[in-house]
Order: C-alpha cells, then sequence, then structure tokens
C-alpha cells in the first residue's frame, strides 16, 4: 500500500493554546483511516489540517510538514483551492447550499469550468449514483436539496465532493447527526468509496470505527498516542490509554 | 388588593390598545382624506389625461403628470443602477472581508450617511454637485435629472448597505466553508454562495431603497431645475414629489390646481403602497424558508 499523506512533526496552536503536539502519521491510498479520541483531542482540528482548511482560523499557527503525493501542501509553491479540490471534505452536519440538488452537485465542476449541459448531466449522474443517491433523487434533480431527508442531504453533500473527482475524502463526524438506519447507509457508501478514494473520518462511534475502518488513530489532548491496524487496536492496544479509551473507561 | 392589580393589569391592556390604534388611525386617516381629496380633481380632468397627459401647465390649466411619474420613476431606477452593486458590493466587503478597524470606520460613516437631513443632500448637492455637472457636460444648468439620480444613489446607500449587510452575516458558515472545501476561491465564494443566500435580504434592501428615493423631495428640488419637462438626464425636471412642494403654497384654496396636487399626492401614496406590498411579498417568502 502506498502512502497518500504524511504528517511530520506537525505542530498546531490556536492563540496561545497548542491544539497538536508533533503529530507523526503515515495515511494509506485507498484505504479508510479512523480518527477517534475524546471531545477536544484534536482529531478534528487534525482533519482540517490536511485541506487547510484552518486557514480560515486567524489565530491558527501551524509547524511541520503535510505531504500530499509527496509534496509539502504548507510549502510555498501550493495552490490551496487546487489541494482543495484533490482533498474533498464532509463536514459534521449536512450542508447543502440552498438551491437544487442539480446545482449542489454541479457546483464544484463549474466551479472548475466545466460547462455545457450535456457534460454536466453526466457529471451530476455519476456522482450522485457514486454516492448511492441516484435512485432517490434521479426524478427532483431540480428540487431544492434542502427539501431532502437529513440522511439523503449528507449523501448529496458527498455526491458533491465527489463531482469534482478528488484523491482523498475528509469526513468530519459524518453521521453524528444521522439516525442508525441513514449511518448505516454512510458507512456501506464508504466502503464501497475506498475502492477508489482514500478515506479519513473522524468519528466519536467506536463501533463504526472498528467497522468500516482498515487503520485507526487514537488522538489525547492534542498527541497522536497510538496509530495501526484497526483490529490490532481494538483487540490488543499497546499504549494504557488507547485501552482505557476503547474499554470505554473514560471519554 | 388582588381586584386593584386586575383593574391595573386592564387599564394598562386598555392604553396599550390605543397606543396601538393610534399608527392604525393615522394611516386610515391619511389614505382616506388622500382618497377624497384626490379623486374630485381626477375625475373633472379625466383619469387618461391626467396619469399620461404630457403637459403640465396649471396656468392655462392642463394637467397631465406624466412627466412626473416618469421622472420619479427613471430617477429611482437610476439611483437604484448606480446605488445598488455600489451597496451590495460594500454590504460584501464589511460583512465577509474588511478587518474590524476598517469595518468600524465604514460602519460609522454609514450610519452617518443615514443620518444627514436631507436637506443638507441638497445643499450640498446645489453647491457642489450641480456646478460640477454643469461643468464637466458644458451644460446651461446642471440642475437635471442626473444631479438628482446621484442625489439620491448617496441617499439610498445606506439602506442598501445596512440591511444587506445583516443578510450577509445571517449565511451560515456551513455553506461557505462548503464551498471553499470544494476549492472555490474566497471571492467565488462570496458571489456564488453568500449573495445567494442572501438574496431575500438583499432584495428587500433594495426595495426598502426603492422607496426611500421616490417619497424623497427636500433634496431633489435643490438640484433638479424643477421644470415640469418630459425627462431626460441632462433636463431640468420634476418628480411627483417636488411637484407638490413647488405648487402647493400658491395653489388657490378649492381650485382645480390645488385638488390636482392632491391626486399626484394620491398616485405618489400608490406607489409607496405597491412597494411596501412587494417587501411583504419578499419577507414573508424568506420567513418560509
Amino acid at each position: 500500500m502506498a502512502t497518500i499523506i504524511e504528517t511530520k512533526k506537525l505542530n498546531l496552536w490556536y492563540g496561545d493554546n497548542q491544539a497538536l503536539y508533533g503529530i507523526d502519521s503515515e495515511l494509506q491510498d485507498k484505504e479508510i483511516t479512523a480518527l477517534i479520541g475524546p471531545s477536544g483531542c484534536g482529531k478534528s482540528t487534525f482533519l482540517k489540517t490536511l485541506n487547510r482548511m484552518n486557514d480560515l482560523v486567524d489565530s491558527c499557527r501551524i509547524e511541520g510538514t503535510v505531504m500530499f503525493n509527496g509534496k509539502n501542501i504548507y510549502g510555498d509553491k501550493i495552490n490551496v483551492t487546487e489541494l482543495r479540490t484533490r482533498i474533498g471534505m464532509v463536514f459534521q452536519k449536512p450542508n447543502p447550499f440552498p438551491m437544487s440538488i442539480y446545482d449542489n452537485i454541479a457546483y464544484g465542476p463549474r466551479l472548475h469550468g466545466v460547462k455545457g449541459r450535456k457534460k454536466l448531466d453526466e457529471i451530476v449522474e455519476r456522482s450522485l449514483r457514486q454516492a448511492a443517491i441516484w435512485s432517490e433523487t434521479k426524478d427532483c434533480l431540480k428540487k431544492s436539496a434542502l427539501g431532502m431527508s437529513g440522511g439523503q442531504q449528507q449523501r448529496i453533500c458527498i455526491a458533491r465532493a465527489l463531482a469534482v473527482e478528488p484523491e482523498v475524502l475528509l469526513m468530519d463526524e459524518p453521521t453524528s447527526a444521522l439516525d442508525p438506519i441513514s449511518t448505516g447507509k454512510i458507512e456501506e457508501l464508504a466502503l464501497e468509496l475506498k475502492k477508489k478514494y482514500s478515506i479519513i473520518i473522524v468519528t466519536h462511534n467506536m463501533q463504526q470505527a472498528s467497522r468500516i475502518s482498515d487503520k485507526t488513530a487514537f488522538f489525547l489532548l492534542g498527541k497522536l498516542i497510538e496509530f495501526g491496524d484497526t483490529e490490532q487496536i481494538f483487540n490488543n492496544p499497546q499504549d494504557r490509554r488507547t485501552d482505557d479509551y476503547i474499554s470505554g473507561r473514560f471519554g | 388588593m388582588k381586584i386593584r392589580k386586575d383593574t391595573a393589569e386592564f387599564l394598562f391592556k386598555i392604553i396599550f390598545l390605543i397606543c396601538g390604534i393610534a399608527a392604525v388611525f393615522c394611516v386610515l386617516a391619511i389614505s382616506i382624506y388622500l382618497l377624497i381629496s384626490g379623486i374630485p380633481a381626477i375625475l373633472e380632468i379625466g383619469l387618461k389625461d391626467f396619469l399620461f397627459g404630457t403637459v403640465w401647465k396649471s396656468e392655462k390649466s392642463q394637467f397631465g403628470i406624466l412627466p412626473f411619474i416618469l421622472t420619479s420613476i427613471y430617477g429611482t431606477a437610476g439611483a437604484v443602477v448606480l446605488g445598488v452593486p455600489l451597496g451590495i458590493l460594500t454590504a460584501v466587503f464589511l460583512a465577509k472581508a474588511a478587518p474590524p478597524k476598517i469595518a468600524e470606520v465604514i460602519h460609522t460613516c454609514v450610519e452617518l450617511l443615514a443620518g444627514i437631513p436631507s436637506v443638507v443632500y441638497g445643499l450640498t448637492g446645489m453647491t457642489v454637485l450641480v456646478p460640477f455637472i454643469q461643468k464637466t457636460f458644458n451644460l446651461s444648468s446642471g440642475a437635471c435629472l442626473l444631479s438628482a439620480i446621484l442625489v439620491l444613489t448617496v441617499m439610498i446607500l445606506p439602506y442598501i448597505i445596512s440591511v444587506s449587510e445583516t443578510a450577509l452575516k445571517a449565511v451560515p458558515k456551513e455553506y461557505e466553508e462548503a464551498s471553499l472545501a470544494l476549492g472555490a476561491t474566497q471571492t467565488e465564494t462570496w458571489f456564488r454562495i453568500s449573495i445567494r443566500a442572501a438574496a431575500s435580504g438583499i432584495i428587500a434592501s433594495v426595495i426598502q431603497g426603492v422607496g426611500r428615493a421616490i417619497g424623497e423631495a427636500m433634496a431633489i428640488i435643490m438640484v433638479s431645475g424643477n421644470v415640469a419637462n418630459m425627462p431626460a438626464l441632462f433636463a431640468s425636471v420634476r418628480f411627483l414629489t417636488t411637484a407638490i412642494v413647488s405648487e402647493m403654497s400658491y395653489a388657490a384654496y378649492g381650485s382645480l390646481q390645488r385638488n390636482a396636487l392632491f391626486s399626484i399626492g394620491l398616485v405618489l401614496f400608490l406607489f409607496i403602497l405597491l412597494i411596501n406590498g412587494l417587501l411583504r411579498l419578499v419577507s414573508e417568502r424568506n420567513s418560509l424558508k
């Protein structure tokens, strides 16, 4: 398996508060990596450093390197908007734009210059199919995406992210606002998508991590405590703090 | 003790009700008064001749108000064409891009702009803008529709800016984040997502600006030349409002001229009703979302 993202000595501060401490990690291509840990442990912050969404926070300061396909994304010659098309993101709360389902999916491609009805139609259908929501939306593409259920909205958001053909998909607790059935569908979808994409998912739900991920990273107080095969992390954790967390003694 | 409290409660409810009714009463009184005093002249002149007559010469008993109607519409439209892009871009800058200190300075200026009495706008326009226009375009007089449009533009700006800014600030951050995460730049995000999501608020701000512009009299009478011509950019013109102001003082009581001025008031009132209706429609659609 090839490494797609590698972080070295990644430190991050919000103002004077250090939120990440020297994170060294290697994330593998075409795998699902789960980031787990109690609230405020830095796992979402870590996720957002990978597509530079932390740039939006004024007080945020970052040291260290994040190599994506061998290039430091915090280097000088990086085009952030291009980076974000290659590393897509799905958010905790489903956030489709207040426009039609079609326009939601076509938003990214249009942004990057795709024109022509036929080409866009193709992209929209392909993306919705990939996100396993085509059958539910094909008859109402012109309707507002806000009229769909939460689970459907989240899959539309996944389709929207896939429409710009990223290599990596970051998912920030994508099912925490959803009911169990919708959650199940998103998990199935993630397993399907990893054939083509590398997925990094933050989750509070440890069953979810053990069900779908290949690798698991356990964060605590801004440090990466343990990182390894999911099976090993859950069955035979090397660090006592990992053991305490996954067996529910805290967090 | 209990009874006294109840009585006080009851009394206050009555007082509240009376206060509420006062506003309703004023509107009703004005509407009825305008109808009663505006309709006779229209009947005497004939609705078609009144609304679509192109000549207003009160000394010859010619009372066609088409020049006033068109001037009011052109003047307002001109102010909207200039003021809306300027106002919206300022609002985007304030809501999204401006560093806090700069935003504060601009806010203060916008508030001041809203608070300047219209006669001061008129005075400044008359002494600065009108001579400037006269020189720039080599006219015999700079008091014309263009000057009025420029003054109106500045007057509606604060409305457009502050209401649009509020609407833009209310756009959920999640929308903008999603757009950025798809590789949009910040500017692309503001134009494609933020303005779109705030559209109904922005439209409301524009309608408010239109209401303000169409009802303005004092500032524009001082810069527009005040002759009842059909409107042209460099012509001396009269608006619906300024037509009333300029003749009311010498129109003989009970004369057709005076009654026709009331009819103009009625037309103006209908315009304002229409604009308020539109505003209601937009804000209702907004609240449904």
